[in-house]
């Protein structure tokens, strides 16, 4: 693990550097950029990602899988960053809050900002990435199919929450008839 | 001025400062922007923070408004702002906020603070800005007129203001931008200026959005929990499981062993018995250079705890002492809260007394981002970083454990992962500082869920004795209400000059001057368990007592439960209420939001098959709400089909943010009501995390909470609070309607499968 943290800007090990061959290196990709961690391998995903990658934007809140705060995708499933050792994350592909958006807002994203959900919004991320997960699967979820999403909020935004999914939704199709105009 | 020529830009960096001190005198001046800096260390993703004003007018005309208020989600970052923004005149979308930090000054007279009251708690942001800030707008939109004026030689009172433009008798438009380096020039007004009518607003009652949703969104929002800086340890703490628990030997050995570890150092709670103003609780701190180590070290203390003088408390416990105290043998150990009239007098002359128990349970507040604090304390001074709720009692701490001048103790608020009280307990930032005085890096301390659930100032333990009386005509004659209750007032700074009911029961509350013989008084009951503020303190128990009381008093009467408690209020009027949320509580501005929820969830309709109608109502802290929910509970699974929330704060500031505070509150009912409660063992608090203190999963809450906003035009209370208390009974009165089982317990738990 590196002593000093580093900023996502400038990764640890450029990207040709990741090596698969090395059996105390996991070389894994974050955001689209390659890293190479040779920490401690039973260390949760959640803690690499907040101390020694500050990418906070991951947020930690109950340690057991429950809470929902930490998901992330990992190969464009969502997960529990803090049930997520190192070691299962050899060769994977890793998308946290910081790496959704495209050019432009993830359709989520921009939903969220448009119907106003968030409260403290400490859970907003995980929230949004388990709706990209759902999104991914079920284009059009119907209120049964959001309900699955088990994220804490102890705010209550539940409500904006499902009204922004389908938004996120109808988003999603603007922008594909967008592109198909243009095409 | 000459600092100015040290900036890049210096034509352009010059701003208007307009603050409002403690006192409700102006402070107007300038600054540099040289204090606007972003600190190196704080990396550069993270806004700078330390503004050091309120208004800061750029001369392209952009404008930025400090937030002063912690931001707990309540919406203070938004709203405030709007508050400066509709007084100075200048278009709401061209507005940047910025969060400021701590503002605290020394006085001749002793401690101040620069920005007035930046605490959150009571719902008393808005109220308290409507005030101050309003004036802190005025005052630079009146800079900037008399500028104008000199420029343009024409007498201010000719001049009007627009959209960040002063506008000449000819139309003539100047922007605020122009203006800015004459009106810097001016001294500031010394008396208060007069603010505009609520039909002149243009920014205050508008939807306004959370003013920065975008950066929570992606991520780029940095939370208290999510400052570092270079060379931090990370701290997590062992702690007495039993309050006022001693360590008797700790044996390191093997946590020092940890890769990553660094430190292990002792921290100290109260003496037994004493007030707990600092760390809650002796513990061992391991110090390591991340998370995970600290976490593995602390795995592998050996430490013997030697419990404290509530070593064998439970909640079974507590259940037969509150028994016992509410006996009628026991009725001289009552403390009076109000009494009206004779009660027993009354009961004697009755046609019938109708009596009913409930009970609710310690509350944690669960915040999603728990207790945390990045603290660097040097020789001579301290930087905080923290979520927190009062930063000013976060100073006084700091200053209390290191000796460090408030003045040399810089605190930086960032935006907060939830509140509901939790954090006006700065137990976790004297700790932090507890263990940074003995580190020579900054310390971030971490606390855990299961830390968080278990060593928390929880809502009071409260059983409520409720009895009734009715005369031959029906009217309630006398009403009584005995509350057993763990006293909030517990262990509390400056405890004996507050009355011992102080936080947990209100004398005034409903319906108090309503019925002739009344009765509310405190048992208090003995435990060792903190107890703090949680969201609506005093409402959030004593409305589901109160509220499903009346319901029960209807039942009996066969009376309809919206019309007994309209008949209760009686005629529109203002009755006296003392302490917070007073001076009056107005049974008319009640009674509208009730008429309101019930007309919105369709109340005279036969509702179908297996579903039921609830409703309650309660003010808090002067606002006032009423829930009405739809519900079956088939099985014993509980399904609020409709949720409705009538809500009467006043004038509304944030719409959009008032409709959100109260969807939150409703759903943070619900989950309180269906799910939640702290129990004790053996002096222990028996849950640790969310699958034993399960808050409300989407799948649980209504899929809509429709919110009726009633604007009376009174002036605004805050809006944090008062969406909780009355969803609780309502939920229970719904039930009922749908069962005919009365919940009395909270919370519901299984109960209802049990029966059903």
């Amino acid at each position: 693990m590196q002593a000093t943290p580093i900023h996502p800007a400038k990764p640890p090990v450029a990207p040709t550097a990741a090596k698969a061959d090395d059996d105390k290196t996991v070389p894994l990709r974050i955001n689209g950029r390659a890293y190479s961690f040779d920490g401690d391998e039973t260390m949760p995903l959640l803690w690499y990602l907040r101390d020694v990658l500050r990418l906070t934007g991951t947020k930690f809140g109950c340690g057991i899988g429950a809470c929902g705060a930490c998901t992330v995708l990992v190969d464009g499933k969502a997960q529990r960053a803090c049930l997520t050792p190192m070691k299962a994350l050899a060769k994977r592909e890793v998308t946290t809050i910081e790496g959704l958006a495209g050019s432009e807002l993830h359709p989520l994203q921009q939903a969220w900002v448009e119907i106003d959900v968030p409260q403290c919004g400490y859970c907003q991320a995980g929230q949004i990435i388990a709706a990209a997960d759902l999104l991914k699967r079920t284009p059009n979820p119907n209120d049964d199919e959001i309900g699955k999403i088990s994220n804490l909020c102890r705010c209550g935004t539940y409500p904006r929450i499902r009204k922004a999914i389908k938004r996120a939704a109808e988003i999603t199709r603007e922008r594909a008839a967008r592109e198909g105009s243009k095409s | 001025m000459s600092k100015d020529r040290t900036i890049a830009n210096p034509s352009r960096r010059r701003f208007l400062v307009v603050g409002a001190a403690a006192s409700g005198a102006l402070i107007v001046g300038w600054r540099t922007v040289q204090a606007q800096q972003a600190l190196p260390y704080l990396g550069a993703r993270f806004e700078p923070v330390s503004l050091g004003v309120f208004v800061r007018i750029e001369k392209d005309g952009e404008v930025i408004i400090g937030a002063r208020g912690c931001e707990i989600g309540q919406g203070v970052k938004t709203s405030l702002p709007m508050l400066i923004a509709e007084e100075l005149d200048i278009d709401w979308t061209r507005v940047r906020v910025e969060q400021l930090p701590y503002g605290y000054i020394d006085t001749d007279k002793g401690p101040s603070d620069k920005y007035g009251d930046q605490g959150a708690g009571g719902s008393t942001s808005i109220p308290t800005a409507w005030k101050d800030l309003r004036q802190a707008g005025a005052a630079a939109r009146w800079l900037l007129l008399v500028a104008a004026s000199a420029k343009l030689d024409i007498p201010a009172g000719q001049l009007r203001t627009e959209s960040g433009s002063v506008i000449a008798p000819d139309g003539t438009r100047t922007l605020y931008g122009d203006l800015v380096d004459a009106a810097s020039k001016l001294d500031p007004p010394t008396e208060p200026r007069t603010l505009k009518k609520p039909e002149e607003f243009k920014v205050v009652g508008k939807p306004a959005p959370t003013v920065d949703a975008r950066e929570i969104v992606t991520g780029q929002t940095q939370y208290g929990i999510d400052a570092y800086l270079a060379e931090t340890l990370i701290a997590v703490v062992a702690r007495s499981p039993w309050i006022d628990g001693e360590i008797t030997s700790l044996d390191d050995a093997e946590a020092r062993r940890v890769p990553g570890v660094k430190d292990i150092v002792r921290i100290t709670g109260p003496k037994p018995g004493d007030a707990i103003d600092g760390a809650l609780a002796d513990g061992v701190a391991v110090l390591a250079t991340s998370t995970w180590a600290a976490l593995k070290g602390r795995e592998k203390l050996k430490i013997e705890w030697k419990p404290g003088a509530f070593a064998e408390e439970s909640t079974e416990s507590l259940r037969r002492q509150a028994d016992e105290l509410l006996k009628p043998a026991n009725a001289d150990k009552a403390v009076a809260v109000r009494r009206d009239g004779d009660v027993d007098k009354a009961r004697k002359a009755a046609r019938k007394t109708i009596e009913a128990r409930y009970g609710v349970p310690f509350l944690a507040h669960a915040t999603m981002e728990p207790p945390a604090a990045l603290i660097h304390v040097e020789k001579d001074k301290v930087l905080l970083i923290a979520s927190l709720q009062d930063p000013n009692g976060a100073s006084e701490v700091i200053n209390a454990v290191t000796g460090i001048a408030r003045s040399k103790i810089e605190i930086r608020m960032p935006r907060a992962g939830g509140g509901f009280g939790r954090r006006l307990k700065n137990d976790y930032i004297a700790e932090a500082a507890l263990i940074a005085r003995q580190a020579d890096k900054p310390v971030k301390l971490l606390w855990t869920r299961e830390d968080d659930i278990r060593h928390d100032f929880y809502r009071p333990f409260c059983v409520f004795q409720m009895a009734a009386s009715l005369d031959r005509k029906n009217e309630v004659s006398a009403w009584s209400a005995h509350c057993a209750a763990t006293p909030r007032n517990h262990r509390d700074r400056g405890m004996k000059e507050r009355p011992l009911w102080n936080g947990t029961l209100a004398p005034d509350d409903f319906p108090a001057g309503l019925v002739p013989n009344f009765d509310l008084s405190l048992l208090p009951l003995e435990s060792g368990q903190p107890r703090g503020w949680w969201r609506a303190p005093v409402s959030n128990a004593t409305a589901f007592a109160v509220q499903s009381f009346i319901d029960e008093i209807a039942v009996a009467l066969k009376q309809d439960p919206l019309a007994l408690r309209l008949k209760l209020l009686g005629e529109p009027r203002e009755l006296p209420y003392h302490g917070h949320g007073g001076p009056v509580f107005d049974t008319g501005r009640m009674a509208a939001v009730l008429n309101a929820a019930a007309e919105r969830i369709g109340w005279k309709r036969k509702p179908e098959r297996d579903r039921g109608l609830g409703i309650a109502g309660h003010f808090t802290f002067g606002g006032y709400a009423a829930h009405a929910f739809e519900v079956s509970a088939i099985d014993g699974n509980v399904v609020v089909h409709r949720a409705v929330c009538a809500i009467d704060v006043g004038h509304v500031v944030n719409p959009l943010g008032l409709e959100a505070q109260m969807i939150g509150g409703t759903i943070d009912g619900l989950s309180t009501a269906l799910n939640l409660g702290i129990t004790l063992k053996d002096g222990k608090v028996q849950q640790s995390n969310f699958g034993d203190y399960p808050l409300l999963r989407m799948a649980q809450a209504p899929i809509d909470v429709e919110v009726v906003i009633i604007d009376s035009g009174k002036e605004p209370s805050g809006a944090g609070e008062m969406g909780l208390p009355s969803a609780l009974p309502a939920l229970t009165n719904a039930i009922y309607a749908a069962t005919r089982v009365r919940i009395r317990e909270l919370p519901i738990g299984d109960q209802l499968r049990k029966i059903l």
